[in-house]
């Protein structure tokens, strides 16, 4: 009976996530609000219940009553923070809230497949981080001096970024991390931030080629620093960022190409001076050819996705543990492997959802502050959903980022909640005026 | 704050943008679509994945492999208390190829894991089977080996070591694949001690057809006429030579077989007798980077088409060898190694005009109801050599059975085509026999590959297995 109760949910959690991801997209296209409600009540409906039937394969796998207990937790913080949410914030973005708890809840399910203990720490991570970050949106609301706060974020930025490079602790070659009375913390995810608000409240003030120049200056010793630290992934996604903000708030053309132009021979420089570096490229182009060392990782997160197919092998049923930093860097190739390709490529497009939302915000922002916070943001997230997941399939070479809000790790949660909170507080922000301007 | 006016131009590059990344999601997601849809089966049927893989063995019960006519080669049989054993009722007659799955995965048993594991029952079925907590019944692989010509092969050689492999030249279907001395599949387990610490010279698991290398002695003047041909177009025949049994330059001399003299010589004449000092003495004017070019070519020094384990065929002779290397090397001697499944492909390939025909050993694969779940076809591997140039060693390889040392398979019955060689690998031992060739030489059907370890000379003790194989193929 198990059995065939495996079976059967293993589909409805796809049907259920297709529902889901269809509601995404099909919400873009609906301009009344009614119905747009209607859609997001439907998305709520099929999270608790995707939720519902992966928490009842695990509790059937692992018969332990405390992971129950676990469940109950959660589905006790998703009704909190979105009913608390809804009511302190009434114009909020119920599409970004119902985003945020599938993307969580999904990394609790297969956190807790793969790892109960790491799952409940990183729920106890998610329920701090969402008490602290709840006060964001009334922060952005109805605090407009941050724009002046430009100098403050760059400096912060480059000193914090500097004292990890100098003092941090080394993790697979990079120095990443500090730890602090025992919590080891991650501060290239907070600067990702304050980077943003720094460019977006330099280019804000000025676009004349001179304080462009000093700006880029700043932004450059945050992406060489980052390279120092070994830390490649992040400079990566730093450097596309402020590339792109540099281009919305300029149209300028020129400084597209010349930024995609020292960008690639900043690229061909690393390849050739970095050996890691060498080593994914190697690993990217022809896994096979050294398939025990440099290979190893893409090969099993390859066989995991496609020993898993398109429905996946359900929950328990793979080796998702087979492949090395699973639940981290390559977190999509376990999500594959047992939920399905169909499961992973709909977590896909929640994420692609998502960053579309943030740009139709940064398209209807009025301010060009606003409107590059929200536009620098959502290609920060953007970039850093493809570089892993375009890792792990192998569409480009491995560059050890993780998936926000699914991948564990507390400094990548929290500066994720942040993230998404400013978003919110803009999105409000943009609605308070709309109204303001319809009654006027 | 100010309100700055809305800004049309950033818009449109936001927009712009947005396109741009989702496209490339797009992309990347279509990407995956097709590492799933088309290239995963490949990708996953791995021995780096065979935990994975295995861990299938819980809810399926391993399929079985048949020969073409449906004989059983593998089975996994229950016990009542509900212990699986893998039984392979043919002994040890398909050993190697057919390969074992408990110690390890080697052979049809590794290449079909994928497919042994996969069950293709219907999905009420297996719902049920899932119901009552039963395994379902994995698919059965049927291969391309004919069963009459596998005991042929395996009876033929005797006790002696080596290896005999059959196949199709115009479709790459493998009919036979022996190589002695076996291993029972049945013992693997209990024998598996003495096989890998046991008598090294004996190498029992080792698959001499794909995995031996062997000089390749004379047959390699397949290769060294064909350099000649392409170096003397249309010309090739005007080749003279006086052969008075040893042939003697500066100060070496190399012997024709038993220093048979072998009188005037031309080239078709040279190669039908195996005339070694015709052959040494045409070498030393070729080019040598040609030579080694045309090797890697047919396939020396790199990866094969073959799916099962082998080994590397091995030319390592440059431009500015010495007069000795060069006479050695040009007739098979010399430190030129090959593996006999290599030398069947390059005699499919001449058979075929040209174009190798990639090998298979799977047919199709079947659900336990024989309804087919996937069919192999023949594929095109490549163009060896052009039809002109197959079409000229074709003629060189009838002479050798019309004229030559192939004597042993001259018959009314059907006309056969294929080139003998015994080649020397250590002083004062027998030579390796070898036999390849092909019949009916006019329109060929079946392309054979015979070694004889220590067996004498090729014509005497590997044509006769050929023989065997070609009347059991052609006079059925």
């Amino acid at each position: 009976m198990t059995n065939l109760i495996v079976e059967i949910s293993r589909y409805l959690i796809i049907l259920l996530i297709a529902i889901y991801t269809y509601y995404n997209f099909r919400f873009f296209s609906m301009k009344n609000e009614e119905d747009r409600n209607y859609a997001c009540s439907r998305q709520l409906v099929c999270m608790f219940m995707l939720h519902f039937l992966a928490n009842l394969l695990i509790v059937l796998n692992t018969k332990s009553e405390e992971l129950i207990l676990f469940y109950g937790m959660q589905v006790l913080f998703f009704v909190c923070y979105l009913s608390l949410s809804k009511f302190f914030y009434k114009k909020i973005s119920r599409l970004l809230l119902n985003n945020i708890c599938m993307l969580l809840g999904t990394g609790f399910i297969i956190l807790t497949r793969l790892n109960p203990e790491r799952a409940m720490r990183q729920f106890l991570i998610v329920v701090v981080s969402a008490v602290v970050t709840w006060i964001i949106p009334f922060i952005i609301d109805r605090v407009w001096q941050l724009v002046k706060l430009a100098w403050l974020y760059g400096i912060l930025g480059v000193l914090i970024l500097a004292f990890v490079c100098i003092a941090g602790n080394t993790s697979f070659g990079a120095q990443l991390s500090l730890t602090v009375g025992g919590i080891s913390v991650q501060p290239s995810e907070f600067v990702k931030i304050s980077f943003v608000f720094f460019a977006a409240a330099r280019l804000y003030r000025s676009t004349k080629f001179k304080d462009v120049a000093i700006t880029t200056v700043i932004a450059a010793l945050h992406v060489v620093i980052l390279v120092l630290s070994r830390d490649l992934g992040s400079a990566l996604i730093f450097f596309i960022t402020y590339l792109f903000m540099l281009f919305v708030a300029t149209s300028n053309w020129l400084y597209l190409g010349a930024g995609v132009m020292s960008g690639s021979a900043a690229a061909a420089a690393a390849y050739n001076l970095f050996s890691h570096v060498r080593r994914r490229v190697e690993a990217w182009r022809d896994p096979w050819a050294d398939i025990d060392d440099k290979g190893y990782q893409v090969t099993q997160g390859l066989f995991a996705m496609g020993t898993g197919g398109w429905f996946g092998l359900g929950l328990y049923q793979g080796m998702p543990q087979k492949i090395p930093v699973v639940d981290k860097d390559f977190v999509f190739a376990a999500i594959s492997e047992e939920l399905g390709v169909i499961y992973a490529l709909c977590l896909l497009f929640i994420c692609v959802g998502c960053f579309m939302q943030f740009m139709i915000i940064a398209v209807k922002m009025q301010a060009m502050f606003y409107k590059l916070i929200a536009f620098g943001l959502g290609i920060m997230y953007i970039t850093q959903v493809f570089l892993t997941v375009g890792g792990v399939v192998k569409f480009i070479p491995s560059t050890g980022v993780t998936l926000p809000f699914v991948s564990y790790g507390g400094s990548s949660v929290l500066a994720t909640f942040v993230l998404f909170n400013v978003i919110q507080g803009l999105y409000i922000l943009k609605r308070t005026e709309e109204e303001e301007y319809e009654e006027g | 704050m100010k309100k700055a006016k809305p800004n049309p131009k950033a818009n449109r590059n936001i927009l712009l943008i947005t396109y741009l990344i989702v496209g490339l999601f797009i992309g990347m997601s279509v990407y995956l679509g097709y590492f799933i849809q088309v290239q995963s089966e490949d990708v996953i049927n791995n021995p780096y994945n065979s935990a994975r893989l295995n861990s299938f063995e819980e809810r399926v019960v391993r399929g079985k492999i048949l020969s073409d006519d449906g004989s059983i080669l593998a089975e996994t049989i229950i016990s009542e208390n509900g212990t699986e054993t893998r039984n392979y009722p043919q002994g040890d007659l398909f050993s190697h190829v057919v390969g074992y799955s408990s110690m390890g995965k080697t052979g049809i048993e590794s290449l079909a894991n994928y497919y042994l594991l996969s069950s293709h029952i219907n999905p009420f079925t297996k719902a049920m089977d899932q119901l009552a907590d039963k395994k379902s019944d994995g698919d059965t692989v049927v291969t391309t080996l004919d069963k009459t010509m596998q005991s042929i092969a395996y009876e033929a050689l005797g006790d002696r070591k080596g290896a005999v492999i059959a196949m199709e030249p115009g479709t790459g279907k493998v009919l036979a694949m022996v190589s002695k001395p076996t291993f029972d599949p049945n013992l693997i387990d209990e024998q598996w001690e003495d096989l890998v610490n046991g008598d090294q010279t004996e190498a029992r698991l080792l698959n001499r057809a794909t995995q031996g290398l062997y000089p390749p002695g004379s047959t390699f003047k397949i290769i060294t006429a064909l350099q000649y041909m392409r170096e003397h177009p249309g010309m090739y025949n005007d080749y003279r030579f006086g052969c008075d049994g040893i042939y003697e330059f500066q100060r070496f001399t190399i012997q024709c077989y038993h220093k048979t003299a072998h009188g005037e010589q031309d080239f078709e004449a040279a190669f039908a007798n195996s005339c070694n000092g015709a052959f040494s003495s045409l070498g030393q004017e070729l080019d040598l980077t040609g030579l080694k070019h045309l090797s890697e070519q047919l396939l020396f020094n790199c990866e094969q088409p073959i799916s099962i384990p082998y080994s590397k065929s091995m030319y390592v002779m440059e431009d500015g060898a010495k007069e000795w290397e060069i006479a050695q090397t040009v007739i098979g001697q010399g430190s030129t190694l090959m593996t006999p499944m290599h030398n069947l492909m390059l005699t499919s390939a001449i058979a075929n005009g040209g174009m190798l025909m990639q090998p298979y050993l799977i047919e199709r694969v079947e659900n336990i109801n024989g309804e087919i779940v996937k069919q192999f076809m023949p594929a095109q591997y490549g163009e060896l050599m052009t039809a002109t140039e197959a079409k000229g060693l074709q003629i060189l390889l009838e002479r050798v059975v019309t004229d030559g040392t192939g004597s042993a398979l001259r018959t009314e019955a059907y006309s056969v085509a294929g080139k003998t060689g015994s080649a020397e690998f250590e002083k004062g031992k027998e030579t390796h026999a070898w036999f390849v060739g092909y019949a009916p030489a006019e329109n060929p059907e079946i392309a054979v590959c015979v070694i004889v370890e220590e067996g004498g000379s090729g014509g005497k003790a590997a044509a006769p297995i050929a023989r065997q194989m070609f009347d059991a193929y052609l006079l059925h």
